[in-house]
């Protein structure tokens, strides 16, 4: 069996069960930010912060880290919308986080330690590989939907940035589904 | 998760080749801590005794004691090692061998270079994008690449 999961509604999902757990007032705002109604003593954010840890999620206190994680937010966003988003990238993000491309093109390389561009197509390609394992779409239907130009454009950054081609990389993964059916069955035989 | 280093394993009977990846990982801006091995079987009673994890293991393919697909059809099976990110390398590959590889688990592929600089070079590249899939949560089962 396999599944697929939506990360956002996950996400969100494991956070507000913690936070009600915790038994805060508290207001969920944009992706991976939370305004709470009350202040935490010291001991309730250390149990809150070892509950959420479990889950690989953790509470950001350093200032410029939080901006570099909405810029990834932002990013995804931009690239899991349905929707095309009529501007630039470098427009988007400025204006969603209401601060100079320049500066957060600045901060985000020196936190990140890649630039944003270069995150930009990381997160498509791995979106691209979510779709090819995930969805029934072909590659030019990805392609489209991730805004190529065309599939050689998208087979072109998929190989720059992973070394193997699309076809590469599905037929690894179907593979590797196969020998790991082949494993289970073998263990269930002996 | 904000990390401030990576853990890494170096696994290579040839002294001179861990020298090299050593000094490779120290001049780069992701500070590593670095443990080293030069057999397999060290490796992997080292990787079945340690309770905390690391980050990134380099390991030539044919290293000496047990093969390298059986160290990682082990590590692959083994649930501790999710966060593990196989980085193997060898000097020349069969692309028989190399799918092998792939479909036997690890995340990437690298064909050794015979100089410092393309070595460094490739190691870079490497470390970067590993460092993406630690600190922005990107799905690791989907990380392959060769370089």
């Amino acid at each position: 069996m396999y599944v697929k999961f939506d990360f956002n509604t996950l996400c969100r999902k494991v956070l507000e069960e913690k936070l009600k757990d915790q038994g805060v007032k508290y207001r969920l705002l944009n992706f991976g930010e939370v305004e709470l109604c009350e202040s935490l003593t010291q001991e309730q954010c250390k149990a809150f912060r070892e509950n959420l840890e479990d889950y690989g999620i953790e509470i950001i206190e350093n200032q410029k880290t939080a901006l570099v994680q909405k810029i990834k937010d932002a990013i995804s966003e931009i690239i899991s919308s349905d929707e095309t988003i009529p501007v630039k990238a470098s427009i988007y993000i400025a204006e969603k986080l209401n601060h100079s491309y320049g500066y957060l093109s600045s901060l985000f390389s020196e936190v990140a330690n890649t630039s944003i561009e270069n995150f930009i197509i990381i997160q498509k390609i791995e979106y691209a590989k979510e779709l090819i394992i995930n969805s029934r779409q072909n590659l030019t239907e990805i392609a489209r939907k991730l805004n190529y130009s065309s599939v050689a454009h998208l087979s072109a950054q998929f190989k720059n940035m992973t070394g193997i081609t699309p076809s590469q990389f599905q037929k690894i993964i179907a593979l590797r589904r196969k020998a790991r059916q082949y494993d289970h069955q073998y263990s269930r035989a002996i | 998760m904000t990390k401030e280093y990576l853990n890494v394993i170096l696994a290579d009977a040839d002294e001179g080749n861990l020298i090299l990846l050593e000094r490779i990982l120290q001049d780069f801006k992701i500070p590593s801590k670095i443990k080293t091995f030069t057999t397999s079987n060290q490796l992997m009673d080292y990787l079945r005794q340690n309770i905390m994890v690391e980050e990134v293991l380099f390991m030539d393919y044919r290293i000496p004691g047990k093969t390298c697909l059986d160290c990682l059809s082990e590590i692959k099976s083994n649930p501790k090692f999710d966060h593990l990110t196989t980085i193997i390398y060898s000097e020349n590959l069969s692309a028989a061998e190399e799918e092998e590889i792939f479909v036997a688990g690890t995340n990437v592929l690298m064909k050794k270079p015979d100089n410092y600089k393309d070595m460094k070079k490739s190691v870079t590249d490497i470390i970067s994008v590993t460092w993406q899939y630690h600190t922005a949560g990107l799905n690791k089962n989907n990380f392959i690449m060769k370089v």
